[in-house]
């Protein structure tokens, strides 16, 4: 009992330090909500007015909806978890792998801290997503939450892992190059993936982020290309599995 | 608790090594250090004292040998030493966006300090090192010195056995160096305690420390107190010009404390002891114009002993870690 209960303390004292930090670096905050706020009007609304995109008869910038929501959980998800880099140049991080903590803990906490910090901003979004129209049932609300935070969990897993094998910030420009634009981008967030060549339909295919595009597009406009069953199976998979190979990278971490 | 020849030793290190490629940071070494003992390890940088506390701190794995700390081995025991030991980092390494109570609670919550005990500990903690006042601003607003006493008291809040503090004023400035000698010399007297301090400054190892290793190119050279180390050299120096024209220094010969007399540059240099006392008695004996003296400092140990002088290297480390906080 005991035991559980110290586990739990030192996961909370984790997580409550990330978010504290979160919600203290302002700019962060707002840089990242003002990115894919952009997207939607610019883009939603650019492409949106030319009449021969309305897709699944609904307007572009609705059909995009879905996945700018998960284009913020992408980015913070991904550089929340590489940030750990910078825990790392501060010694934060030595301090806390020298204390009695497992890493396994401390990847809990962290992973928990990336949810939140990505749960948070994709909120701000859901909120503008009933501005400019979109409804939600009370339902849709929460399975919408789910699969925020199952990609979210997947995602800064990668991130932390990714964070484990870096040792200079150099790497956070080849990790957004490299990995966050890609997740993005093949994740049929901005156009259809039905009717893809198959160079772009495998890759698509791979990426977990369209599962969760996918799902999003069940809940919200009822027009997704899998069932939502079939997208959340496959993204459950990826969480575990990007979860799992984090907290190996963590155990095999150096300290210093 | 490691007990050898009736002799309590809470750190015990045997034939420690620690090697990187072509580098032997750490050589084949071998020490124990006691109960409530302040203890130093003197050494140029790159000596290997941080490696030494890195894995005594259990966050390096050493080549080859063992240690115990508290009586738990560093290797098969890594959590049982974590809860045993404090450790203070050469840079700052507190949360800056967080307030020094944050950053406590934070530490006191990882160490599972119980939760009925952890505000006293923490507002103990923030006593003992003067920061009472400061407790709920962010890190980033304390100055250099006030981070270091913030690490102490984060190192303190679970009641270590023993305290490592490696290069604990690397890169303040002269007077905050001296206010933390005070807080460190305060700890020491008021917590049981053991503290091992590394430190490139020969002053701070003579001021702070019962015992001093001094370690060079990973293998601990002397190990002693620090007046037994500095006599070593064999007492102070004396330096006198003698006014022109007497160069008759035989009855200097006669003077039991003189062991040594050189000429060096139109000056003679005399080995004594205890010179403050006996300068008055060599004025007897000849005319001069000009007198000093000086005490060995253990700098002049080292030279003795690995053949170069400690150099006190550029301190890059802790103002750029500085500079670095205020770009993140």
């Amino acid at each position: 009992m005991i035991i559980v209960r110290s586990h739990f303390d030192k996961i909370y004292a984790l997580w409550l330090r990330e978010t504290k930090v979160f919600l203290r670096e302002k700019s962060r905050l707002v840089a990242s909500t003002f990115t894919p706020l952009l997207w939607l009007f610019v883009i939603g609304t650019g492409f949106g007015s030319s009449t021969s995109l309305t897709l699944h008869s609904v307007d572009y910038q609705k059909f995009i909806f879905p996945g700018i929501v998960c284009m913020s959980v992408v980015f913070s998800s991904v550089f929340f978890g590489s940030y750990i880099i910078w825990d790392r140049k501060f010694d934060f991080l030595k301090s806390v792998m020298v204390a009695p903590v497992s890493r396994a803990t401390i990847f809990t906490g962290k992973t928990f801290g990336g949810m939140t910090n990505s749960l948070i901003q994709a909120a701000i979004l859901l909120v503008v997503g009933i501005i400019i129209g979109i409804q939600f049932s009370p339902f849709a609300m929460i399975q919408t939450i789910l699969v925020i935070l199952l990609l979210s969990f997947a995602l800064t897993s990668l991130g932390l892992t990714l964070g484990s094998y870096m040792t200079s910030l150099e790497g956070f420009q080849m990790i957004m190059s490299f990995v966050v634009f890609p997740l993005f981008f093949l994740s049929g967030a901005l156009f259809p993936i039905d009717k893809l060549p198959q160079w772009l339909s495998i890759l698509t295919t791979i990426d977990p982020v369209t599962y969760a595009v996918d799902a999003l597009r069940n809940i919200i406009l009822g027009i997704g290309s899998k069932t939502f069953g079939l997208d959340m199976s496959i993204l459950i998979s990826y969480a575990a599995a990007l979860g799992a190979l984090g907290s190996y990278s963590f155990r095999r971490m150096k300290a210093v | 608790m490691r007990v050898i020849s009736g002799i309590c030793y809470l750190i015990h290190i045997s034939n420690l090594t620690k090697r990187y490629d072509k580098l032997v940071a750490v050589n084949n070494l071998n020490l124990d250090i006691g109960e409530n003992e302040v203890f130093g390890l003197l050494g140029p940088n790159g000596a290997g004292k941080t490696t030494l506390i890195h894995m005594l701190a259990t966050l390096l794995r050493p080549t080859s040998g063992s240690a115990t700390v508290n009586g738990f081995d560093i290797i098969t025991k890594p959590s049982k030493v974590r809860s045993s030991i404090g450790i203070v980092f050469q840079a700052p390494s507190s949360d800056d966006l967080l307030t020094g109570y944050e950053n406590l609670k934070l530490h006191a919550m990882l160490y599972e300090v119980p939760p009925d005990s952890r505000e006293k500990r923490i507002n103990d903690a923030f006593e003992l090192v003067g920061l009472t006042e400061r407790k709920h601003d962010q890190v980033k607003k304390y100055s250099g010195g006030m981070r270091r006493r913030l690490e102490i008291a984060r190192g303190l809040i679970h009641k270590p056995k023993v305290l490592f503090l490696d290069e604990p004023t690397l890169g303040l400035d002269p007077a905050s160096r001296e206010t933390m000698w005070k807080y460190i010399q305060k700890l020491v007297k008021e917590e049981k305690l053991t503290i091992i301090l590394t430190t490139h400054y020969m002053e701070e190892a003579d001021v702070l420390c019962k015992r001093i290793g001094i370690i060079d190119k990973g293998k601990i050279i002397a190990l002693d107190t620090p007046s037994r180390l500095k006599s070593l050299i064999g007492g102070d120096v004396v330096k006198i010009k003698l006014r022109a024209g007497d160069s008759n220094i035989e009855p200097l010969r006669n003077l039991g404390f003189i062991h040594k007399i050189e000429f060096v540059n139109g000056y003679v240099i005399l080995n004594v002891d205890d010179a403050s006392r006996n300068i008055p008695e060599i004025l007897k004996c000849v005319d001069v114009e000009t007198v000093e003296s000086s005490s060995p400092t253990l700098n002049d140990v080292f030279l003795k002993l690995a053949g170069r002088s400690i150099k006190e290297q550029a301190e890059g480390g802790f103002m750029e870690r500085y500079i670095q906080y205020d770009n993140r």
